[in-house]
């Protein structure tokens, strides 16, 4: 008995003294050149096809490459990706893109503009059902065919001019192709790796999976943890592997933004995925050299059902919009950094929103007299939000301030995400809490989802005028014409406010001082091939 | 006792079927589907993705479909996580969890066993009170509370420790006692009642008339009996630890089980569901069958029944 007692002794002593060595794992994480990342979840796929979210986004990035790459600084400025070089018809109808001769896939064998092919008849295939096909649409029959109304791929405005030249016919003027050729549903796949495992139709096989899953990006899969972790390493075959800093990058599923921070304090992680509105404070108190507050291309806003009685009247909207003091609830309530919204559309490029939002009390009180409602018919509606608490709080405050000022009486429903998703698909709200977050950095994936059925519009508000300058902003080749045609929309939208822009959102997070080459993006989208990690 | 074993076996079995379909029909009565998205989606890809998941049936085909799989083992594709089968997810999932329930239940019944029995023979002293005014601690005090607590005050000061994150068996440390103390506490108040209602009986009382040594009092006599109760907890305290625990598993950032549960409702994954809760189902009725033969073990009179 005594000599096993020893043994095990001895044995914990040896594993306790084996922790101790060393320093956080950060810091080691640093010296291999490994890139520690909180990502919030277990992706739901690996197959750039296939999802639909931020957290996947985040991982197939590192492991793809579009026809163009993100700048790793400033937004607007396109790289070469997988094109060396593109031009585009004075139009900006038809595009073409010359792929580099030395793009590979990460098992050696060459990248093609068949890849592209096979990847674009892929995701538009009806069979193949992608949830995200519809970003797309922008090529001239896409969906037609995504639809099945079209049989013939040919037909699709997509072509080979070669093995390395690729022709793209869009349905309309699009100056922004180059930012979407920057999603992953942009992004082309191996087509010798996906037909392996199945056909091209076919969607979940294994083709993803650790040790199969073969890419062009900067990185390759390595390991694929279950709910621990993926681990991407560096791609030999990259053509511009070279640049490329970092040894490998972790992506860690950490869903609780409390257990992150956590994390992130104990020295675990190098970035974290956000951080919850009520670590802000203390971050900015004892970590202000690692605390994040950047701009987001994202934005807040109430939207109004315009079939309910209580806010079928955009003076009973406006009254609403101009009552909420968004400085306030942004300094007190979300203090992340957020921007009070007066329009819906965030700052970027030259669009300038309209000023059609602000706090102003006594325009509130005259909207809401000439709805009305007042002392003796006191307005009283719902408030649609999710269960979140920060949103909870948000809804308070308003509820808050509408009673104060207006005297109007809301109550709060919450709901868990789903409920509340089918509750505002069944226009079972009065006024409900919403968002967008941009697709691709334009103008146009703010404003063209509030279209008469428009499936993201949920508001059931539309006006013939309003979709006429959307048509006539789409058909213009000219860049400014454009922009200022689609601020008319916008303001076309506020006048009859269907929705009531809140705020502009900001990305918080926390960011370990080695990491380098991180700078803000409006779509928070960090090329990782450009980030470094250096000791302190 | 082998009658008594295969009977048991078989009311399992149809536990397990009732909970099954109890479970399928709840889920779908829940408001949106595994397809409600923020994103609106056009309606042919809705009603292919339906077809994928045979969500397009009636509901009555769709569970006779199910119970099919079920029975060939196969728990179908999770409808969140695209690609991954729920078998697989259990797969992945049950190790850590199994781990973690194994190393908390440890704890708990270190902890909580001797605690009643000192509490028990030391009746109304500083001790017992002490032991029990902890015990309630640790049934009231959520684990959300305990967690980050541990967390924050040890793991942050103590070099080997780290406050999340499951890589070596020194991170099973904190959340197995943050899963074990609540446990614990409960063992501790049920092996105090026990051992009391023991302590009492004519038998105690004769073996220390006869000299009998106070340990062999307590482990030869007293505890058999007066484990009794902590034993018929502990049975299903063990599946419900072993099953994961979302709260404990999301502070600690665990790879388990439990998180399945709430995320696969909140998603409406369907077959996530109804793969969860058929394992927690056969865990259930496995360990309640365990705790009978354990406790058959110690009272002769159950063998016999």
């Amino acid at each position: 008995m005594r000599p096993l007692l020893q043994i095990l002794l001895t044995s914990l002593t040896l594993v306790l003294l084996s922790s101790c060595e060393g320093d956080r794992t950060v810091d080691k994480a640093t010296q291999e050149k490994i890139l520690l990342i909180g990502n919030s979840d277990e992706p739901a796929d690996l197959d750039p096809q296939v999802v639909t979210g931020v957290i996947e986004s985040n991982i197939i990035t590192a492991l793809f490459e579009g026809l163009c790459v993100q700048h790793p600084e400033k937004d607007g400025i396109h790289l070469p990706g997988v094109a060396e070089k593109w031009q585009a018809s004075d139009d900006f109808k038809s595009w073409t893109f010359y792929l580099r001769k030395d793009a590979k896939w990460s098992d050696g064998s060459p990248l093609t503009t068949a890849d592209f092919l096979f990847a674009y008849e892929r995701i538009l295939s009806p069979e193949f059902a992608a949830k995200y096909s519809e970003m797309l649409y922008f090529i001239t029959n896409a969906e037609a065919f995504n639809k099945g109304d079209l049989i013939d791929f040919s037909k699709v405005g997509v072509e080979a001019l070669d093995p390395h030249t690729l022709k793209f016919e869009l349905k309309a003027p699009t100056p922004f192709l180059p930012d979407l050729t920057k999603h992953y549903t942009w992004f082309p796949v191996p087509k010798h790796t996906v037909l392996k495992y199945g056909a091209i139709d076919e969607k979940h096989t294994a083709w993803t999976d650790p040790g199969k899953l073969v890419s062009n990006g900067a990185f390759q899969l390595k390991s694929w943890r279950y709910n621990q972790f993926i681990e991407v390493e560096r791609n030999p075959h990259y053509w511009d592997t070279d640049q490329v800093k970092l040894s490998a990058i972790h992506f860690l599923p950490i869903k609780n933004p409390y257990t992150e921070a956590r994390m992130f304090f104990d020295g675990q992680l190098h970035v974290t995925y956000s951080l919850a509105p009520e670590m802000v404070k203390y971050s900015k108190e004892n970590y202000a050299q690692n605390l994040r507050q950047e701009p987001y291309f994202t934005s807040s806003f109430l939207r109004c059902n315009v079939l309910s009685d209580k806010v079928s009247d955009p003076n009973t909207r406006k009254a609403l919009a101009y009552s909420i003091n968004r400085q306030s609830l942004i300094d007190n309530i979300l203090q992340g950094g957020q921007i009070a919204a007066h329009a819906l559309v965030p700052p970027i490029g030259e669009y300038q929103s309209p000023q059609m939002v602000e706090f102003d009390l006594a325009k509130a009180k005259e909207h809401l007299k000439k709805a009305g409602y007042g002392p003796s018919n006191p307005l009283r509606l719902r408030l649609l939000a999710t269960d979140k608490d920060s949103t909870k709080r948000l809804c308070e405050a308003m509820q808050a301030m509408w009673k104060q000022t207006l005297g109007v009486e809301v109550s709060i429903e919450q709901f868990e995400w789903k409920t509340y998703l089918d509750k505002v698909h069944n226009s079972d709200y009065d006024l409900c809490i919403g968002g967008w977050v941009a697709d691709y950095p334009d103008v146009s994936t703010f404003l063209d989802m509030w279209v008469k059925g428009g499936g993201n519009n949920r508001t059931n508000w539309y006006n013939e005028e309003y979709e006429a300058l959307l048509k006539v902003g789409a058909q213009s080749s000219n860049p400014s014409q454009r922009i200022r045609t689609l601020e008319k929309a916008e303001e076309q939208l506020l006048k009859d406010m269907p929705i009531i822009p809140l705020y502009w959102a900001s990305t918080n997070y926390l960011i370990d001082t080695s990491v380098k080459g991180w700078h803000p993006l409006l779509l928070n989208n960090h090329p990782y091939k450009f980030v470094d990690l250096e000791n302190h | 006792m082998f009658k008594t074993i295969l009977s048991r076996l078989g009311q399992g079995v149809i536990v397990v079927f009732f909970l099954l379909s109890i479970t399928f029909v709840l889920v779908r009565l829940m408001p949106g589907d595994p397809l409600t998205d923020e994103k609106a989606l056009p309606e042919h890809v809705i009603q292919k993705n339906r077809e994928y998941y045979k969500l397009d049936q009636p509901t009555v085909v769709q569970y006779f479909h199910y119970l099919g799989n079920v029975a060939q083992g196969d728990l179908g594709p999770a409808m969140s996580k695209a690609g991954r089968d729920v078998f697989e997810i259990i797969r992945y999932s049950f190790p850590a969890s199994l781990a973690l329930g194994v190393s908390g239940i440890l704890i708990s019944i270190v902890v909580g066993i001797p605690a009643g029995i000192i509490s028990a023979l030391r009746k109304n002293s500083y001790i017992d009170y002490g032991t029990m005014v902890l015990a309630m601690f640790g049934i009231s005090i959520p684990s959300f509370v305990i967690g980050p607590l541990l967390a924050s005050s040890i793991a942050s000061n103590v070099p080997f420790l780290k406050v999340a994150g499951w890589g070596d068996p020194l991170d099973w440390v904190l959340p197995s006692v943050t899963l074990g103390l609540a446990t614990a506490a409960y063992i501790a108040r049920i092996t105090r009642g026990g051992m009391l209602e023991v302590l009492n009986q004519d038998y105690i009382r004769t073996a220390r008339a006869k000299g009998v040594s106070q340990l062999n009092i307590i482990l030869k006599h007293a505890m058999r009996g007066g484990i009794i109760p902590a034993i018929a907890y502990i049975g299903p305290a063990f599946a419900a630890l072993i099953s994961g625990s979302f709260i404990v598993e999301t502070i600690f950032q665990i790879p388990g089980l439990g998180q399945h549960f709430i995320n696969g409702a909140l998603a409406r994954d369907y077959n996530l569901i109804q793969g969860v809760v058929i394992l927690f189902g056969i865990l259930i009725v496995i360990a309640n069958l365990a705790a009978d033969i354990a406790l058959a073990l110690l009272n002769p009179r159950l063998r016999k029944a």
